[in-house]
């Protein structure tokens, strides 16, 4: 059954469909292979293996009874843990939510139940989504399954590890500033960050409700794009949700090409603190994008320097305030409640125990940035450096149809190394940042392995919002171009757990 | 400070300018919660109308109740205010336990209604109240403070907290600064939470029972030396849920703030707590500065955009105001200044109008509802309207009344009835046996008896002194129990005693 784990989603559906393999088979398989594995890799903080035997014979059941199954039907997926799931730990990778059992299920983890989707688990991740590296989660580090030394990225280090080490083919992410897309690239691994208001944050615990974003992360384009669909559309319990169509991303998808289409390099994302080994593989990637017939272009979006600083005070003052509800009346961590101390005193001395430093951090300084007579200064002036930037993608989109950079500076770093200085770990969410600010569409995926180090480099593939087709028509295009020249998809030359 | 101890009303006026700001909540009256789909139905058991929306668990969303904005865009309309082309729900942010989320979902400095005016009549005279804004926003649960001797939370032993309240839809009204009204300032201030009733009842949004907290007045108030401009520093009393609490309560700060003054201290700018029994207020948390709500933007909520149609729409639904409304039955009722008031705040102008509809005369139902009605409502301590008995019934046992079938004690009688849920008033009617008797085989008896038992009196009325019947007329009453026809009886009396 060995084999049964390195298929791609759309070949398990297939396989399952036909009847050549069970989707117990299935679970079962990937199952015992996070069993032989996992405790290396660290990528599940709870693995639901009743849960996803039995969603796995439903489908079976299903597929007796003649049934049709969808496109993902029986598919396991590593579910990050900041999805709600009724009934089932949702920590956020934080102790504050310890053993905390959701009495809902988040709208992404319904729709994945109704597609007939194996949630096997709930994946490892910076605690809050606060962090690149997963170093963050209250539960210990994530290994990266190229080098389990060094990071998986984060915030969603545990979703890109489970499907980079083959323990699941299909993960779902989250996507601030970069924590689907940085995973991705640190891991060989294809990530997307849908337009925001594509995917519905009903049940997505908020970390900065306006950049959030749910997405797929998947080994091939085309299995982003299965999961994508799956989960993506209206859902009335998101006022920000999108009331359109969803962009057929799976077609787009199966017709990958970029012939005549504009390319943009973004001259902003290279430079200092770019890895040699990161901008050599982005230039031979801008070379296959040419010689697959797009016509590159390179563009200018000067407020992209102060997308970071910008992104450091959105994100912060709405995670201050998001997190607020931690405080121990309802639900999750209690400290102190001894008779002896006050409502107030049980909330601080909860938050004091339950929070670790970078939540604290990030807290301490949404706080500072929307106090009265610093509001102007920060938040109000984030918020006009958010306007120029979405100014900037909009006047690089009149000029191409998808831009494109590295996804991150540099290759997965080891363990510990930015552990203790904050503004290194930030430089890992360079290039990603300006999407989430504009909230346009995004994807990585690998595009080889640096030459220092022998780890893998991300490509970024940047479009409009409400374009996220164009995503995958370029990804498509780039992986099957990568394909004929490595002869094989870049995770099979990954050392063997 | 007690009461004792303060300057009089009088002189403090002689030396200052009372200035006034008044904030009001109203809880709408819509079937489910500002921004989720819980019932808000008052009274059901503690937190069973919660949700994870409403009890801010991580993960959930709000989604605006668009009742909810279309109430606050009827409101801003009655009170003469313009509407929002754009805005925004913002959060404000404080730590509280009974606000799940530690935020309230409000609306900052983009309310939904702004610069509007509401006028109202203070001893036959209009003060035009000028209003800042109104907005929208979310009501909080509510803390049970258990053991301990006050129920404060002080001394509790330990508290429960109460979601269901969590997340009602509430249009906060506050008024531009009220300034010389001088010694009016209190009638002023309960006028126009009065007027401010009447239009949210007239609207239909809300029942604006301030008793049960539907609608909450926080009032401030700062005095200055006459002939000063600047404001002088101010206090705010909190919740003052009734109207002459909110009379009370201006008028012992006017006093407070004055003895402080005039002492040479200065006012403590802080909330302060309303005593209904004493009518003193007492120092709640200390403003020192204003706290810090750290509002931002809602970014869970896209923005309200009214169009400009709708707007127009909503204002074509508008109900005639009340103050047009009550001119107009004064004209058509033809009564007085002072009567047409005791019917407005007794909150009977409904259902003296519902009354006539139903068939009564006017001046019947005026005099049932603001009499007989009033008594019984405040003997339980509850709103005349909210009482048992519903104007078709009202206008029936006017109808027997009228048709001579009853006399007013029997009349009362069946209201108790009705009001004792004993059925309609003609089956109380029934089953007590309350039928006026004119039947003068019927009376005769009774007659006869009271001559007979009375011959002291029934001689002096034989020689003339026709003003005694009444003890003879009483006396056939009791034997009745009061279901005779006094007038038939009085003149059978006379007829007997040869006199007539």
């Amino acid at each position: 059954m060995t084999e049964t784990i390195r298929w791609t989603a759309a070949e398990t559906a297939s396989a399952i469909a036909d009847g050549k393999v069970t989707a117990v088979e299935v679970a079962q398989a990937h199952l015992d292979r996070i069993e032989a594995v996992d405790a290396e890799v660290h990528a599940y903080l709870h693995v639901d293996a009743d849960g996803a035997l039995a969603a796995a014979k439903a489908v079976d059941d299903a597929r007796a009874r003649g049934d049709r199954l969808g496109p993902l039907a029986g598919v396991p997926l590593a579910l990050k843990d900041v999805f709600t799931t009724k009934g089932v730990p949702t920590t956020c990778g934080s102790r504050m939510l310890e053993g905390w059992r959701p009495p809902y299920d988040a709208t992404v983890t319904r729709r994945l139940k109704d597609a007939g989707v194996v949630i096997l688990g709930k994946t490892n991740m910076d605690e809050f989504a606060m962090g690149s590296s997963t170093e963050n989660s209250a539960y210990g580090p994530t290994g990266n399954p190229w080098d389990t030394t060094k990071v998986p990225g984060g915030s969603g280090g545990g979703s890109a590890a489970a499907i980079a080490s083959f323990q699941a083919p299909l993960a779902i992410g989250t996507d601030t500033g970069g924590s689907i897309r940085q995973p991705a690239a640190l891991t060989g691994t294809v990530g997307v960050k849908p337009t925001y208001g594509g995917v519905s944050r009903y049940g997505l615990v908020a970390f900065s409700s306006s950049l959030d974003q749910g997405g797929p992360c998947a080994r091939t384009v085309l299995d982003a794009a299965l999961l994508h669909e799956a989960i993506a559309g209206h859902d009335p319990l998101d006022s920000t949700s999108i009331d359109a169509p969803v962009p057929n991303v799976v077609e787009a998808a199966r017709s990958g090409s970029v012939r005549g289409m504009r390319v943009g390099v973004v001259k902003e994302f290279a430079g200092e603190g770019y890895q040699a080994g990161v901008l050599a593989r982005f230039a031979e990637a801008v070379e296959l994008l040419r010689e697959l017939g797009a016509e590159i272009v390179e563009i200018s979006c000067p407020n992209f320097t102060y997308a970071m600083p910008a992104y450091y005070l959105i994100a912060p003052s709405e995670a201050s305030s998001n997190l607020a509800r931690f405080d121990a009346m309802r639900y999750g961590l209690r400290v102190g409640d001894d008779g002896e101390h006050s409502a107030e005193e049980v909330m601080s001395l909860t938050r004091e125990a339950g929070f670790g430093a970078e939540v604290k951090r990030r807290i301490m300084l949404g706080t500072y940035a929307l106090s009265s007579g610093y509001y102007d200064a920060y938040y109000g002036q984030a918020q006009k450096v958010r306007t120029l930037i979405t100014r900037d993608f909009e006047a690089a989109f009149g000029q191409v149809d998808v831009l494109v950079s590295p996804t991150t500076p540099t290759t997965a770093f080891p363990i510990g190394e930015r552990a203790d200085d904050p503004m290194a770990m930030y430089l890992a969410d360079l290039c990603t940042i300006p999407s989430n600010l504009a909230g346009n569409a995004a994807m990585s995926l690998p595009c080889g392995l640096a030459d220092e180090d022998g780890l893998p480099v991300g490509l970024q593939i940047i479009a409009p919002a409400m374009a996220d087709d164009r995503l995958y028509r370029v990804g498509a295009a780039v992986e099957a171009g990568y394909l004929s020249r490595w002869g094989a998809p870049l995770l099979d030359r990954a050392p063997a757990l | 400070m007690s009461t004792t101890s303060l300057m009089s009303y009088e002189d403090a006026l002689e030396t200052y300018d009372p200035v006034m700001g008044l904030e009001v909540h109203v809880e709408l009256g819509t079937a489910t919660k500002m921004f989720c789909g819980c019932s808000t139905e008052f009274g059901a058991a503690p937190n069973s109308q919660v949700c994870p929306t409403c009890l801010g668990m991580p993960g959930a969303l709000p989604v605006v109740n668009a009742t909810a904005v279309e109430s606050a865009i009827r409101i801003g309309l009655a009170l003469n205010c313009s509407i929002a082309e754009w805005c925004r729900f913002a959060r404000k942010n404080y730590f509280y336990p009974d606000m799940p989320k530690n935020f309230q979902t409000s609306q900052y400095d983009e309310p939904i209604a702004f610069d509007g005016y509401l006028d109202v009549e203070v001893e036959g005279k209009t003060w035009r109240v000028e209003i800042e804004r109104a907005h929208m926003e979310e009501d909080t649960g509510k803390s049970l403070h258990m053991g301990g001797a006050t129920g404060r939370i002080h001394g509790a032993d330990y508290s429960l907290l109460d979601y269901n309240r969590c997340g009602i839809p509430l249009i906060e009204i506050v008024t531009k600064p009220i300034e010389g009204a001088g010694e009016l300032a209190p009638l002023v201030a309960k006028a126009y939470v009065a007027e401010l009733r009447e239009l949210i009842r007239a609207l239909g949004v809300s029942e604006a029972r301030m008793e049960l907290g539907q609608m909450r007045c926080d009032a401030n108030l700062s005095l200055r030396p006459k002939g000063r401009e600047k404001f002088g520093t101010r206090s705010e009393t909190k919740n003052v849920n009734s109207l002459r609490s909110v009379e009370r309560a201006i008028r012992f700060e006017i006093q407070r703030h004055a003895t402080v003054l005039s002492d040479g201290g200065t006012i403590v700018q802080e909330t302060r707590h309303f005593h209904e029994d004493d009518g003193s207020t007492t120092a709640g948390r200390i403003k020192e500065e204003a706290e810090d709500y750290r509002y931002f933007p809602e970014p869970d909520l896209v923005p309200v955009a009214p169009s400009r149609e709708w707007v127009e729409e909503l204002r074509g639904t508008l109900p005639e105001l009340p103050s047009l409304r009550r001119a107009r039955l004064q004209a058509e009722w033809g009564v007085n200044d002072f009567e047409m008031q005791s019917m407005v705040n007794a909150g009977v102008l409904d259902v003296i109008l519902a009354t006539i509809d139903a068939g009564a005369d006017a001046d019947a139902a005026r005099k049932w509802w603001l009499g007989e009605l009033s008594r019984r409502a405040n003997e339980r301590g509850v709103e005349v309207a909210t009482l048992p008995i519903t104007p078709t019934q009202v206008a029936r046992v006017a109808a027997l009344v009228k048709g001579g079938e009853l006399n007013d004690k029997l009349a009362r009688q069946v209201i108790d009835g009705v009001l004792a849920g004993e059925g309609e008033p003609d089956a109380v009617v029934e089953a007590r046996g309350l039928k006026v008797v004119s039947d003068d085989s019927a009376l005769g008896a009774a007659v006869d008896e009271a001559i007979a038992a009375n011959a002291g009196i029934a001689d002096k009325i034989r020689g003339g002194k026709v003003q005694a019947v009444g003890a003879l007329v009483g006396a056939v009453m009791k034997t009745t129990r009061g279901q005779a026809d006094a007038a038939r009886v009085r003149e059978l009396i006379l007829e007997r005693l040869g006199v007539s």
